[in-house]
């Protein structure tokens, strides 16, 4: 083998590399370590203001923990079709891969259902993103992690879209792959939202 | 002993032709870094010249040369052009070009991530000084003026009513997102696309600083990411998060910009430290001593960068613990930083020493940031820093940290680096004169400023009276920029002479050891015919004492490319057998990083037209740039990289 000889058409992009980890994968990890600074920076930002507000409505009277309960299990949830949808493709299941996935992406759109009610119920009852300091920083905080379900919900349709017009096989398991890395990184940080804004006392 | 020798046809096209369409398209990575080194001079030179509009304006006592707005605009933009639009992308420049040579790689780990980065820099240094262009069309208050740190809540609306906040912030969060994306980018070119056999602990040691600040990058960014946006927010959404009215704490900004501000000091300073430990061994014709130890002072300087923010916030009173704490960290950080300035100094002790101009600045770097380090640890004591906080006493100290430090060692980086970017020397007279013209005019601007803050000389002020006694050592002041502003039109003359007739470098010039220097100057747009295979941090003078090799070649392999004998360091595999090989195939220029960049700067103006257009002109220009950039992303994903 002319292994010294590097194969000529190699350009490193989709060939072996030093670490054994592909790039694209070895990228996301550091994209979720810079999303881990950002949702910490956020999630203090909220702590720090956390029963800081000089007027109401203050969170007490307003959280609604048990639909907010249920919208966390309905996102939960579809982190483990996720999962299934990923063993899917790696089987080369693809009718498998479109139905877990579908699974995923509505579980997505009923967690951002339930997020537009809740805000649009929290207006109604007077707290706005001007109204005080808990308004601020609840709507900010949780309204990043809505808009990163969006980015998730639109970027796993394109998957499903390509997979629909049959351009998804076996070998593109490494996109659905990150795409559940991204989804999971979601559905953990959430977690840390739904316990600091409506659990902690 | 026998050599093989292996013929490839020449390469499409030489590196730097090509029209204005194959820059805007291009991917390669020494394209790429050429395009950041022009852009990040040109800025570097209108910071400069913002620095000197300042010095005039002080030269004198009660001076009426710029009028007290006018002065906050160009403090402000001064500090802000000089960081994000000077130093950082000449720093990226470097890490750009040279980079993939140095590990043996034949591009970035994403050559068209790396091209987005660009652009989107350009732009948003170009969205930043528009705000010039909207006050010259009439606009009061366009201009930035609340300092590059931008406090709170002198940045609220009702303190900058104007634009001049709105252009900083959406100009540095556009920025943001350039430094983000190739910091990612060299984070995973240095982890995944080394050449085999070069182990982490036989990278170069530039190479390794990349690693660090491409780390801090990615790790520091999204915390002013986030205080940009929460801004953003009190700015346009009527949220309280800075406003003390409502609740809201003005020192929440100074935590968020500092968790940010420190480690971005780290991103400044580290390249340059990285730059200094290649050309101080090869002027010295010594490996540098204690190569680990240099590295795991650069990883201890980065990490524990982040555990030193609140030193910059001693005077808002955060009381005995917390000023005890960051107090120490401080004089902790200052343990790795003069390790590495011993292994400097002792990588010159008794080495064969050539004082050319790129040595010169190095030995100067390590002086003058010695002194900078030395001011700074000063500050870390916080009954100390009380009395030198918001003086000339810190103006002096952060230059020579900034320019003593992280521009005299990108000056080192230029010198050396410039024979393998142009294929051409660059003159050592005019170097040697612009080296003693920068430190004598530096040491003239900034030495005195240590007096005049000890003096009690308050920053940031436009005059001061004449029965203060400022005014003589802030006359010297104003006379070394004047200077130092002359140097720099030295380096420029030299820079353009050699362009045009300077001597033909060759491979190597210096003798240097890394792998940037074993092919020819300025590489092939695949750097490499064959990729190297690494034996040692050396691997160019090992080829000296072959005897010393561990693996001793019995053939030694050379390649031709177009007429060119490419050396290479690597011992080739068993077989013997020669052939014709094809070019590599690289991967194709792209016009989607450029439009996905375009994208992405037009969405924060419809932001900026909110307050007097209403919420309809806001997103349909904003939704107009979001459509822009998701078109250039969708199709920038869906576009393969290389033919096949």
């Amino acid at each position: 083998m002319r292994r010294a000889l590097a194969p000529a058409h190699a350009f490193a992009m989709e060939t072996e590399t030093s670490t054994g980890l592909n790039n694209r994968k070895t990228v996301f990890w550091a994209f979720l370590g810079s999303e881990c600074m950002f949702f910490a920076s956020l999630i203090s930002t909220y702590l720090v203001y956390k029963g800081r507000s000089v007027s109401g409505p203050y969170p007490t009277e307003i959280l609604d923990i048990p639909v907010t309960s249920i919208s966390t299990f309905d996102l939960l949830t579809s982190s483990l079709s996720m999962v299934l949808c990923l063993a899917a493709i790696e089987r080369g299941d693809i009718k498998k891969f479109q139905f877990w996935l579908s699974c995923v992406i509505v579980g997505g759109l009923i967690f951002l259902g339930f997020q537009v009610y809740e805000f649009s119920h929290f207006v109604h009852k007077g707290l706005t993103l001007s109204k005080n300091l808990f308004g601020s920083s609840f709507f900010v905080l949780t309204g990043f992690h809505g808009t990163h379900v969006a980015v998730g919900v639109l970027w796993l349709i394109s998957l499903l879209v390509l997979s629909l017009r049959g351009n998804m096989t076996k070998a593109d398991a490494l996109d659905v792959e990150i795409a559940g890395l991204y989804w999971h990184f979601v559905d953990i940080v959430w977690i840390i939202i739904f316990t600091v804004v409506y659990l902690l006392e | 002993m026998t050599t093989i020798t292996e013929t490839l046809p020449a390469a499409h096209e030489p590196l730097y032709r090509g029209g204005v369409w194959s820059w805007i398209t291009t991917v390669d990575h020494k394209r790429i870094g050429v395009l950041y080194g022009v852009t990040a001079f040109l800025f570097f030179l209108v910071g400069g010249l913002e620095a000197l509009l300042m010095r005039i304006q002080l030269g004198s006592p009660e001076n009426t040369f710029l009028d007290p707005v006018t002065y906050n605009e160009l403090f402000t933009m001064h500090g802000t052009t000089m960081i994000f639009l000077a130093i950082m992308p000449l720093g990226a420049a470097a890490f750009n070009f040279m980079v993939p040579l140095q590990i043996g790689a034949r591009d970035v780990a994403f050559p068209r991530l790396n091209a987005f980065s660009y652009w989107v820099f350009l732009f948003g240094a170009l969205f930043l000084n528009a705000s010039f262009l909207v006050k010259a069309l009439g606009s009061a208050n366009a201009v930035p003026d609340a300092g590059w740190f931008g406090y709170a809540n002198l940045t609220s609306r009702q303190y900058s009513p104007g634009h001049g906040i709105d252009f900083w912030l959406f100009g540095l969060q556009i920025l943001g997102i350039a430094s983000l994306a190739a910091g990612f980018n060299f984070l995973v070119t240095i982890l995944n696309l080394r050449a085999p056999g070069m182990s982490l602990m036989r990278m170069p040691v530039f190479t390794w600083m990349t690693m660090v600040v491409s780390t801090l990058i990615v790790l520091a960014f999204p915390v002013i990411t986030v205080a940009l946006f929460l801004l953003m927010f009190d700015r346009f959404f009527g949220t309280n998060f800075y406003i003390p009215a409502h609740g809201g704490d003005p020192i929440l900004w100074q935590h968020l910009f500092w968790i940010f501000g420190h480690p971005e000091v780290y991103i400044l300073i580290l390249p340059a430290m990285g730059i200094v430990s290649e050309v101080i061994p090869t002027f010295s014709r010594k490996p540098l001593f204690g190569y680990a130890v240099v590295v795991y002072s650069g990883i201890l300087i980065g990490v524990l960068g982040y555990g030193v923010w609140a030193h910059h916030m001693f005077s808002t009173g955060m009381g005995p613990i917390a000023d005890a704490v960051f107090s120490v960290t401080t004089m902790l950080i200052a343990i790795p930083t003069g390790v590495k300035i011993f292994n400097w100094l002792a990588t010159m002790w008794g080495g064969s020493i050539r004082f050319t101009t790129a040595m010169c600045f190095a030995i100067g770097f390590i002086a003058m940031f010695t002194m900078g380090g030395i001011s700074g640890i000063m500050h870390s004591s916080p009954p100390a820093d009380l009395q030198q906080t918001d003086t000339y006493f810190v103006v002096a100290h952060l230059h020579y940290v900034l320019f003593g430090g992280s521009i005299l060692g990108l000056f080192a980086g230029f010198y050396y680096w410039w024979p393998k970017v142009t294929g051409r020397l660059l003159s050592e007279r005019l170097g040697k004169l612009h080296f003693w013209t920068t430190m004598i005019a530096f040491n003239l601007t900034f030495f005195p400023q240590h007096f005049l803050g000890l003096n009690g000389m308050p920053r940031r002020i436009y005059t001061y009276s004449a029965d203060l006694n400022f005014g003589f050592w802030n006359l010297v002041s104003t006379i070394g920029a004047l200077m130092l502003g002359a140097s720099v039109l030295i380096f420029m003359v030299n820079a353009i002479l050699s362009l045009r007739r300077g001597a033909i470098a060759g491979d190597n010039p210096w003798d240097a050891a890394t792998l940037e220097w074993s092919t020819s100057s300025p590489p092939p747009h695949y750097n490499f015919a064959v990729i190297p295979r690494v034996t040692s941090r050396l691997p160019l003078w090992d080829r000296h004492h072959p005897e010393r090799m561990v693996d001793r070649p019995e053939d030694e392999l050379k390649v031709v490319v177009a007429g060119k004998t490419l050396a290479r360091t690597e011992v080739p595999d068993d077989d013997g057998e020669s052939g014709t090989h094809h070019v590599p195939h690289m991967p194709n220029p792209s016009k989607y990083p450029v439009i996905a960049a375009l994208g992405l700067t037009i969405a924060p103006i419809g932001v900026m037209l909110k307050p007097e257009h209403g919420i309809p002109v806001f997103l349909a220009v904003t939704l107009t740039g979001v459509l822009i950039m998701a078109y250039g992303i969708y199709s920038w994903a869906l576009e393969p990289l290389e033919d096949h």
